[in-house]
């Protein structure tokens, strides 16, 4: 069992403060996936986890043990790296059971456990090899074998696979999902790359300027999201928001059309939809083709609707041309409502 | 396009004309560096009657004459031995202090680190040698005069802004995360340096380590002020540059070379790297 | 250990080795140099500054390191602009460039005795090409140009290589696209090095020229080896104020002039050298 658990940590450095009170429960086995941008304090989350920075408050917990103030090697934990750092002086074969010595296994057994885990991660023919001697997918490969090996509790992971070339990525993603499945390890996960993170995690923390916005389900993050702040950074393109304006009994104003909405007393909200919800209708949004971008499958327009920039994906049948008038028609389950003044989404 | 056609050849021959001139100035200022030091070698090379004889010869006659006689003069082989042991302290001693400081310096981020770097950014650029004088009046106090470990600290006070910068950028050049993945594999901050960082780093600290010799087995200056019985070499030249024979002294300096040449070659490829971030 | 603590238990050693050995002996100088008879006096610099040999010392050191250091820069940046161009032996040019930095102020002093002595190789030569008629004593009261230019050729054979290793290592540093950029620009070879090799060499300029400077005012064994009396120079006086003359306190004074000398122009190339902040690559 272990389940982590982070109560309240929050982390300054000097007078900036990189963590704002974070409280995330990762159940047992769970692959739970950090995603935000540079600098809202993902890898610092996770390098607290890891020991290797100390938060300003707060606890940490892996199962049912607090383990906040011990040093790294004590938390049952294993890290891969974003650089992988590979030990430059050691074989593939040491550089995996670096760990394993460190704790004065017998030397059968390291070979045993380093022959496993190196067949597990294909690499069993480079043991010989030095780090200087390796592609760099082949030294991520012995970065997570490296951690494996340890059969921790917990495996951390900052950006593993950010250094790698896209095919390679493409690939050593799918590995690395199979592998970890398997491993019945908790994981943690640091990532930028939405595709990542949705592709690998069980759940999503979307963290955003020191905070966690949204901790779900890919699904969820996707199709629910919490705050405006997620909605304007997941998806790819993101969602769309356009004003709507309150004509009272829950009908909201957008641009041309109006639409059943929630019923609040606000007299204005922000309307959202993601661009592939929306259909070339005989009746819909008024929407002036700016720009069209073939991405083979689908169409990327970038539209005018109401004088606020609007994106949608059609199908790449269609010909349309910038210039073009059209008419877009919003799926109405995928239409969803932004308080403007708390961000927050409303159901 | 008859433009074009027309230049060619001249650009071509400003090209050739270019590059002669580019090689010979190279080997000029090879020559500018060497020339001088073969001499030096033909007079060691020399019998004493050679070396204090007109005109010179261009060619060395391999006559150990004058290196014999260098050897057999009343208090230079001990000298020698001197310079090696004073050397060999400094060269200890500042990188066992020194090390720690460039550690520190280049993996933690702390108050007054601004103001430690300046202390030694200061010491690099101060006339230290200058330093000897008080320094003599304290050792005679502590038993330290003409004492070969007294020396040794002054040179190591020379010494140690080098190590210091020297080792600082050797420790920034190994990137933080080995060790943090050390510390993640089950080692301590003692054993991840150990069994990570120092493997990596020990070339380069033999390195800077040879430097800080060099830097004690070149000092005059407070070698001289600061021991009288036990001279090191660059010492007891100086002292006898004015009644010593040509031959002694020419002898002198060639043993004094040797090891720079040596040390130099050993270091070639850290030099510039060390040289390269330290000054940041 | 705590991780607060560490790095100052690091730099403990470090700290305590300079206070006692650097720190301290500067407040002793100090002390010695202002001490009088009754406590707090000038009377040490009085003596030292009216002494007959003091301008003419501070004169020949200040007019070496006016001669010296330009020149080693100039060879510096030369050569480290062509050794940067180069691609074959460029490992074998730079360790014989380099070789210097590793010979000490004496043994240069008594390399170049052997060119500029009666019997030495230049006389040998000369003779040889039939320009002179027999050995010329350069070394000698008769001849003071002529020792000053053995010291100056001496030092800068010594000493350029330093400035050489810091200013290779310096352009090492520069990314090469800068000088894409200003080829594609339109940038000459010439004025590439003008604008875009010099102003980025600043931090390594400003080093080597404060370690050069602070050198030159140090010249002392290459001028016992090559000039003897001849030619006095302010660290050469401190010796003997020490030594011949037995007299500490002048000795200390000194120190302390050739320190104060040395401060201004660390102070004046730091400024001159200063690098905008944010404009560092």
């Amino acid at each position: 069992m272990a389940e982590i658990q982070i109560r309240n940590v929050a982390k300054c450095f000097g007078s900036y403060q990189a963590l704002h009170d974070i409280n995330l429960t990762i159940a047992d086995q769970e692959f739970m996936v950090l995603l935000g941008a540079s600098g809202c304090g993902k890898s610092t989350l996770l390098r607290i986890i890891a020991g290797l920075e100390t938060q300003t408050t707060g606890e940490v917990w892996i199962g049912g043990r607090r383990i906040d103030h011990l040093p790294p090697k004590d938390r049952g934990i294993a890290m891969v790296f974003q650089n992988y750092a590979v030990f430059p002086h050691l074989t593939v074969f040491e550089n995996i059971g670096f760990g394993l010595r460190m704790q004065k296994m017998r030397n059968d057994e390291v070979t045993r456990r380093v022959t496993r885990t190196a067949e597990l991660m294909h690499i069993e023919q480079l043991l010989t090899r030095y780090s200087g001697e390796l592609s760099g997918g082949q030294r991520q490969r012995v970065a997570v074998a490296r951690a494996l090996a340890m059969e921790p509790d917990v495996i951390l992971m900052d950006e593993p696979l950010s250094n790698l070339d896209a095919l390679l990525r493409l690939e050593m993603r799918a590995e690395l999902k199979g592998v970890l499945a398997e491993s019945n390890t908790t994981a943690i996960y640091v990532t930028h790359d939405q595709v990542e993170a949705m592709s690998l995690a069980d759940r999503i923390s979307v963290m955003h300027q020191g905070r966690i916005v949204q901790a779900a389900s890919p699904v969820e993050v996707y199709r629910d999201p919490a705050e405006r702040f997620v909605a304007g950074f997941i998806g790819n393109p993101p969602m769309n928001f356009l004003p709507a304006r309150n004509t009272g009994a829950g009908r909201w104003a957008v641009a041309n059309q109006v639409f059943d909405g929630p019923d609040v007393p606000a007299t204005a909200l922000e309307f959202a939809i993601r661009p592939e919800d929306v259909r070339p209708a005989d009746e819909g949004l008024e929407a002036r083709v700016r720009l069209v971008e073939p991405l083979g499958a689908h169409l990327l327009l970038t539209c005018d609707v109401g004088g606020a920039m609007f994106r949608a994906i059609l199908d790449s049948d269609m010909t349309v041309r910038a210039g073009d008038e059209l008419k877009l028609a919003a799926m109405p389950d995928r239409i969803r409502w932004f308080d403007p003044d708390t961000s927050l989404s409303i159901a | 396009m008859s433009d074009t056609a027309v230049l060619l050849p001249d650009q071509g021959q400003t090209r050739k004309t270019g590059r002669w001139l580019y090689a010979a100035s190279v080997t000029l200022l090879c020559a500018w560096v060497i020339v001088p030091l073969y001499f030096l070698l033909i007079n060691t090379l020399s019998a004493p009657e050679t070396v204090n004889s007109f005109p010179k010869s261009f060619v060395p006659e391999f006559d150990l004459g004058s290196l014999t006689f260098f050897a057999g003069f009343q208090g230079m082989l001990t000298a020698l031995k001197n310079s090696i042991v004073v050397a060999f302290l400094t060269m200890v001693m500042s990188i066992l202090i020194g090390a720690p400081a460039g550690y520190a310096l280049s993996r933690f981020e702390f108050r007054g680190k601004e103001a430690f770097r300046l202390l030694i950014l200061l010491t690099r650029a101060f006339p230290l040698p200058l330093l000897a004088l008080p320094l003599a009046v304290m050792f005679i106090r502590t038993g330290l005069d003409d004492t070969a470990f007294g020396l040794a600290l002054v040179h190591t006070t020379l010494a140690i802004p080098f190590a210091v910068l020297i080792t600082f950028s050797l420790f920034s050049g190994i990137p933080v995360e080995l060790e943090e993945a050390a510390w993640t594999l089950g080692c301590t901050r003692l054993t991840a340096f150990t069994k990570v960082v120092l493997p990596l780093i020990l070339p380069g600290i033999t390195a800077s380590a040879i430097f800080a010799f060099v830097i004690s087995w070149n000092e005059v200056f407070a070698a001289a002020v600061l021991t009288i019985e036990n001279r090191t070499l660059t010492a007891f030249l100086l002292q006898t540059l004015g009644e010593a024979p040509l031959h002694l002294k020419f002898a002198g300096g060639f043993i004094l070379v040797v090891p720079a040449l040596i040390f130099i070659f050993a270091v070639r490829k850290y030099l510039f790297a060390m040289w390269g971030i330290a000054n940041r | 250990m705590n991780a607060r603590l560490l790095p100052y238990v690091l730099i403990l050693p470090v700290t305590l080795f300079l206070c006692l050995f650097f720190l301290y002996p500067f407040v002793l100088v100090a002390a010695q140099a202002f001490g009088g008879a009754d406590g707090l006096s000038l009377d040490n610099f009085r003596d030292v500054v009216s002494y007959w040999k003091f301008p003419i010392s501070l004169k020949n050191t200040m007019l070496l390191a006016a001669l010296v250091v330009p020149v080693q820069l100039a060879l510096a940046l030369l050569m480290a602009t062509m050794v940067n161009r180069m691609k074959k032996g460029r490992d074998l040019v730079l360790y014989i460039w380099t070789i210097p930095l590793g010979i000490s102020d004496l043994a240069a002093g008594i390399i170049w005795l052997a060119i500029f002595e009666q019997s030495g190789f230049l006389n040998s030569m000369m003779t040889g090409l039939g320009l002179a008629d027999g050995p010329v004593n350069f070394l000698s009261y008769q001849n003071p140009g002529m020792v000053f230019l053995a010291i100056a050729l001496a030092e800068i054979w010594r000493a350029t290589a330093i400035m050489l290793v810091i200013l290779v290592a310096g352009i090492g540093l520069i990314p090469k696209e800068y000088y894409e950029a200003a080829e594609v620009f339109g940038a000459s070879p010439w004025q590439r090095f003008l604008r875009v090799t010099l102003p980025m060499l600043r931090p390594s300029l400003q080093t080597a020229l404060i370690l050069r400077v602070v050198l030159a005012f140090e010249v002392f064994a290459v001028v016992a080896a090559l000039g003897g009396t001849v030619m006095p120079v302010l660290m050469g006086e401190i010796y003997a104020y020490q030594f011949d003359l037995q007299n500490g306190g002048a000795a200390a004074a000194m120190a302390l002039i050739v320190l104060g000398i040395s401060i201004v122009f660390t102070v004046i190339i730091l400024r001159v050298l200063r690098v905008p902040k944010g404009a560092t690559i």
